[in-house]
């Protein structure tokens, strides 16, 4: 890098930051907005990390029930977890001989008494297995099957292909809405930086008039887009993890919600923080670049 | 070397600026460009500047053919050039010396060389005690002063200034005129666009007057005697 890049690096830098005190209200505006739609997006976001976590909670319940043959004592049905274990996609199994399989069922049940006279016999060894992938639930029950030893398998096909449906809807929803709220601040950010670049205009004609070349001209104001995105998102990402933190503490708080689980924030906090530069910085650059253009045509 | 021939220039929204104009400047001259409002005057600096093409005819700046340069070549043509406009067009929240200094900087001159650079254009002008002031704590002969200082502070080939005296009364107006004739004796082309009569004929040098779009007279004789 020459001295005379070097210099142009250093002017760009000053400029920048000396613009952003200059022109003060503008740059409150312009952080403000990049704050705003940070904010919303990345609220956004959170709520479908959320959704898609508790979604995935409630899809690893839907397990796959593994009948053992009545043949089979209980230690050699136990003797079959392995086999189970080594099909692709199971996660986990958990043996449930035929004396708590009758139990359980007994259980659900108002009046015990009714079922006097029901032998363990009556009811199999059994394995609930649980999947990596409830998406492949219907090649894994196939799969099981085929274990020696292993009778009938029972798997709600038709649920687990419910929550692949709603998933698969809630993860484009979510992109739709996330790509239309970065046009929409790409679009803001453009107006302001062009509001900015209107007000000094004289400044860019004068720069012209005396030989700077586009990207000379354009220099400072990149930057000074560039600084201001990472004061947005820094601004943001702290913000954010407030309203966060206190949303989570209510809801959690309240004795009704029980059956959700939150993600704390330090789970997400490092991809919301990089996410939020990213997007802060890419909006504040192109935001300038897309207002410059129509003052550098020659 | 400034030269135009057979240059016409038809505005988008049909109004002929000029036509047929056939000027040649070589350097080293002092030369007034003299011509009623709306005689095509200002056309002319447009044109010379690459601010707007012409319609018809070939234009040579410093070396540069304006017919067929490049846009990425255009700030090139406009160092060899310094501009001086009637409203001195200064960036008010900048110092004297920080409106004179962002012009060499636009050109990507080191901080070394502003810093040499500046004070001399300064003193040159006669402004070397003002370099702190803001463009509004001084008086308009020296915001023209300081306009001029970043014209020249680039070294350019040319010093083009459009009614520079616009805004000023008789005797600062004479000072700047004296200005850009010391300029000229140390070598830089000038051409000034003007219409005050009494100012042009203080001083004997190359008139051309402009009206309707022609070029109605182009005289040594240093008076400019269109009415």
């Amino acid at each position: 890098m020459g001295t005379i890049t070097m210099n142009k690096l250093g002017y760009f830098i000053k400029e920048g930051f000396l613009s952003i005190f200059t022109h003060g209200f503008m740059s409150f505006a312009t952080v403000g907005i990049i704050v705003a739609c940070l904010i919303i997006m990345g609220s956004f976001s959170l709520i479908a990390v959320n959704v898609g976590d508790n979604m995935e909670r409630l899809e690893s319940e839907n397990n796959i029930i593994a009948f053992v043959s009545e043949n089979y004592t209980e230690r050699q049905a136990e003797g079959l977890e392995d086999k189970l274990l080594a099909v692709d996609n199971v996660k986990s199994v958990e043996f449930v001989s035929n004396a708590e399989a009758m139990e359980d069922f007994i259980d659900q049940y108002d009046d015990p008494s009714q079922f006097e006279g029901f032998e363990p016999d009556d009811f199999r060894h059994r394995f609930l297995i649980y999947l990596d992938d409830t998406s492949l639930m219907e090649e894994t029950q196939a799969e099981i099957a085929k274990v020696t030893g292993i009778v009938k398998v029972n798997a709600h096909l038709d649920l687990a292909e419910s929550f692949i449906t709603t998933r698969n809807v809630f993860g484009i929803a979510a992109a739709v809405v996330a790509a239309i709220l970065l046009v929409v601040s790409l679009f803001i950010m453009s107006n302001t930086v062009k509001l900015t670049t209107f007000e000094r205009r004289e400044e860019i004609a004068i720069m012209k008039m005396v030989g700077a070349t586009s990207g000379f001209i354009r220099g400072p104001f990149v930057f000074e887009g560039m600084i201001l995105g990472i004061i947005g998102s820094l601004l943001a990402f702290l913000l954010q993890w407030g309203l966060y933190s206190v949303l989570m503490d209510k809801l959690l708080g309240s004795a009704g919600i029980t059956f959700i689980s939150i993600v704390p924030f330090s789970a997400v906090s490092l991809f919301i923080l990089g996410a939020f530069c990213l997007i802060g910085i890419g909006i504040g650059i192109f935001g300038s670049s897309m207002a410059m253009r129509n003052y550098l045509k020659v | 070397m400034v030269q135009l021939t057979d240059v016409s220039k038809v505005y988008e929204n049909g109004t002929r600026a000029l036509t047929d104009i056939d000027l040649k400047i070589e350097d080293g001259e002092f030369v007034f460009l003299v011509g009623p409002s709306g005689s095509g005057k200002t056309t002319i600096i447009k044109l010379l500047t690459g601010e707007i093409a012409a319609t018809e005819g070939e234009i040579e700046v410093n070396g540069y053919d304006l017919n067929t340069i490049k846009p990425k070549k255009m700030p090139y043509l406009r160092r060899t050039l310094g501009v001086i406009f009637q409203d001195f067009r200064l960036i008010e929240d900048k110092t004297v010396y920080e409106n004179v200094a962002f012009a060499m900087r636009a050109t990507g001159a080191t901080n070394a060389a502003i810093k040499e650079r500046v004070p001399y254009v300064l003193e040159l002008v006669g402004l070397e005690s003002r370099a702190k002031n803001l463009p509004n704590e001084i008086s308009g002969g020296e915001q023209q002063r300081v306009a001029i200082a970043r014209a020249l502070v680039n070294n350019p080939q040319m010093i083009i200034a459009d009614e520079p005296t616009g805004n000023l009364d008789p005797a600062r107006s004479l000072e700047i005129m004296m200005l850009l004739e010391k300029i000229n004796e140390l070598g830089t082309t000038v051409l000034i666009v003007t219409h005050e009569k009494e100012l042009v004929n203080q001083f004997s040098k190359r008139v051309v007057a402009i009206d309707g779009g022609h070029i109605i007279s182009d005289g040594m004789d240093g008076y400019y005697n269109y009415e």
